[in-house]
């Protein structure tokens, strides 16, 4: 591992090694594969490779009726699954002209920031554990499962949340759900500002993390990064502000930004997004409206199986929703939401039958792994780790 | 040589030996339970009361596991390498006093193994091969992690032994002499040389832990970075005895850090308990213990709180703050010592 700068290039390739980061290795998190090429412990370059568990969700999707892709977003980026379950809504609403009450607009926001909370705090905490402090991570988790009981509570599943259905929710909140909801508003704060004095300013952490993988503003856009770390990198871009859905424009939050987009402001950016969705959840709960929990759209909302076995118009549109006899209207569509890590997109064709002719989706991670070979070029085999970590980059989503 | 000598030092050698590996199995089990309750967990608590059984179930575990080698490694240096860390790790308590001597039968009975002259120079000495267990385990394994972990462990431990004796050696000139049982004995009641020496006590501390390979400083095992570290193709009791010899090691280095800077088996007001020298010791080798204990405890409350460093930042550490402030250290140690003479 000698410097030996004088050498042509060819002699000097030879010193180099090989390290096959991945598959299957403990802090990857996932299934990444990086074929490193190393100079001791100095990363020369890197080479992913993606498609470990690739289930072909796209082309699964053009045979599955509309209400039965959600599922398959659940598998995006599974850490945040509301929040792909309401995306995916959203856009099939727009294919449908649908314009949803605005109690079930303030009911999606209150779930999709608790999944922002959720997957924020993974994936800040994983840093804390890729970077050695374990405990940080048994702290916050207790936390994220609060939430899952929420989820639990709302649409009785907790990863995989399946939560919602076209034009609205399958049932109303319960007040124990609310209340659960309250519970966690009151202790959460508390909860992250103590998870943040483990590692915001510890010097150990400050010097693992300034500097690491940082990725210039220009150079996140041309990449076309979204999500925290676009803005950890200075650019204030966030769907939920530039293109409002699902009445976003009806509350006041900050949109944080950082100027390196280095690990340590991708981690300061993900920890103030959790206060301001606090406080969106706050302000959602609060003003909640009384109202109908789903939009009246009864050749498209599956109605509730109490009303299908008791009420003639229920059986029957049941039967047509669930046999696929009513037809979508001829469209093309893109609808994107802030998603927990970045633009969540939904491109979408349909040709007027009962599946998409086309589905894409707009996989965040996918295009933030794009750019880590050049994120951790030069960096050491501890940076590639914890570049990993902070950019989220979700196996599920990655591959699709 | 009189038999009663020797089976005097049997005992002694045979208790000592016993202890070390007792205290390093329960370590594991303290390490765990500590862990556990910092994090807001219970820790092991279903073999037998309180868990209190669980370092037997590790050890039994470790034992009827299956013993894995890899086809391309090199037979002799795999199982070489544990054996030599267990072995050096062990070697280290010979010279430690555990406490004062004992009087039976109008005879001394010095609670030491060896009461040699250059008692640190030996544990320096010993302690440094420890590396070549975990060097050799790692080359040995033909694994590129475990080849990085081995890298990391030696040039580690090669620049922190440096400051470690620069720290010692301030001590040394205080107490003009290399013997733990002088040292010691100069710090009778509450003079202990962490009144002295805190600068030196903060470098031996920080030393010890990267000695010990203890988080912050635990880059050679570093399992998210390198799976296992040195150890990732290690399975069954070879394993084990890796894990053993940290314990070890830090039971030794706690021992060690209370003998060189917290007075050893000495503690406050001993003299005007106006006890017999029996009791004495006994009561020493409780207090030794307690003082082991707690650095014990310390190890594993850093090891709980705080991230790991880089690699290129432990060295700089080592290298451009540790070592200066302890030569600057022996500096001002070395000026007091001469206006005070």
């Amino acid at each position: 591992m000698e410097e030996n700068t004088n050498l042509n290039t060819q002699e000097y390739e030879k010193n180099y090694s090989t390290l096959n980061l991945g598959p299957t290795h403990p802090a990857t998190h996932g299934i990444f594969q990086n074929v490193l090429t190393m100079d001791g412990e100095k990363i020369i370059d890197a080479e992913p490779t993606i498609g470990y568990i690739h289930r072909a969700f796209e082309k699964i999707a053009e045979r599955k009726p509309y209400y039965q892709i959600t599922p398959l977003t659940d598998r995006l980026n599974y850490c945040s699954a509301p929040i792909n379950n309401t995306g995916w809504f959203l856009t099939v609403e727009k294919l449908l002209g649908i314009s949803t009450p605005k109690k079930v607009d303030y009911m999606r926001i209150i779930i999709m920031e608790l999944a922002r909370i959720t997957d924020h705090l993974i994936c800040n905490s994983v840093i804390g554990v890729d970077s050695g402090a374990l405990t940080g991570f048994t702290y916050i988790f207790q936390e994220r499962e609060a939430v899952y009981e929420i989820y639990e509570e709302i649409s009785g599943a907790r990863l995989t949340t399946n939560m919602g259905r076209i034009g609205g929710f399958e049932r109303d909140f319960s007040p124990k759900a609310i209340e659960k909801i309250k519970a966690f508003l009151i202790r959460f704060p508390k909860k992250l500002h103590e998870f943040e004095n483990l590692l915001l300013r510890n010097r150990i952490f400050m010097d693992r993390t300034i500097g690491v993988g940082g990725i210039s503003s220009e150079r996140a856009l041309n990449y076309g990064f979204t999500g925290p770390n676009l803005r950890a990198s200075g650019v204030d871009y966030d769907v939920r502000y530039a293109l409002p859905y699902s009445s976003y424009n009806d509350f006041e939050f900050d949109i944080p930004v950082g100027s390196q987009g280095d690990v340590y402001d991708r981690f300061c950016v993900r920890n103030e997004e959790m206060r301001q969705s606090i406080r969106l959840i706050q302000d959602a709960l609060n003003n909640l409206p009384e109202g109908n929990f789903h939009a009246d759209v009864p050749e498209f909302y599956l109605p509730a199986k109490e009303k299908v076995y008791n009420n003639m118009e229920a059986l029957i549109w049941h039967f047509k929703i669930i046999m696929g006899e009513t037809n979508m209207p001829k469209g093309e569509i893109y609808h994107a939401v802030e998603g927990a890590n970045g633009e969540l997109g939904f491109y979408l064709i349909s040709d007027g039958g009962r599946t998409p002719y086309r589905l894409h989706f707009r996989r965040p991670g996918f295009i933030y792994y794009q750019a880590y070979p050049e994120l951790i070029r030069g960096g050491l085999l501890s940076d590639a780790i914890l570049t990993m970590s902070s950019m989220n980059v979700i196996a599920g989503e990655l591959d699709a | 040589m009189d038999w009663n000598y020797i089976i005097y030092k049997i005992i002694l050698i045979t208790a000592i030996m016993t202890v070390s590996l007792l205290v390093a199995m329960y370590s594991t089990y303290f390490e765990r339970k500590f862990a556990a309750w910092f994090q807001d967990r219970l820790g092991p608590n279903r073999a037998g009361p309180f868990g209190l059984m669980q370092p037997l179930a590790d050890g039994l575990k470790l034992l009827f596991k299956e013993e894995f080698m890899p086809n391309t490694a090199n037979r002799f240096l795999f199982i070489m390498g544990p054996m030599l860390a267990m072995f050096v790790a062990l070697l280290t308590s010979a010279v430690i006093p555990w406490g004062s001597s004992l009087n039976i039968g109008g005879k001394e009975y010095a609670l030491q193994v060896a009461d040699i002259n250059i008692g640190i120079l030996y544990i320096v000495a010993v302690t440094s091969v420890g590396v070549y267990g975990i060097m050799l385990g790692g080359w040995a394994s033909n694994n590129k992690y475990s080849l990085l972990g081995a890298i990391r462990a030696a040039s580690q431990m090669i620049s922190y032994e440096l400051a470690m004796g620069l720290a010692i050696l301030a001590i040394v000139m205080m107490s003009d002499s290399l013997s733990l049982n002088e040292i010691i004995s100069q710090q009778k009641g509450i003079n202990w040389n962490i009144w002295y020496q805190p600068v030196g006590f903060l470098i031996f501390m920080i030393c010890a832990l990267a000695e010990c390979n203890r988080a912050p400083f635990d880059l050679p095992e570093c399992e998210t970075e390198l799976v296992g570290g040195f150890h990732t193709e290690y399975s069954s009791m070879k394993l084990g005895f890796f894990l053993f010899a940290e314990y070890i090691n830090m039971f030794i280095s706690s021992a060690v850090i209370s003998a060189l800077f917290f007075g050893g088996y000495h503690f406050p007001f001993e003299d005007s308990l106006g006890l017999s020298q029996n009791w004495m010791a006994i009561i020493g080798v409780v207090v030794f213990f307690m003082k082991i204990s707690f650095f014990g405890f310390l190890f594993m409350w850093i090891r709980w709180t705080l991230p790991r460093f880089r690699y290129d930042q432990l060295m700089r550490l080592g290298w451009t703050w540790l070592i200066p402030i302890a030569i600057f250290n022996i500096l001002i140690t070395g000026v007091v010592l001469m206006i005070n003479n």
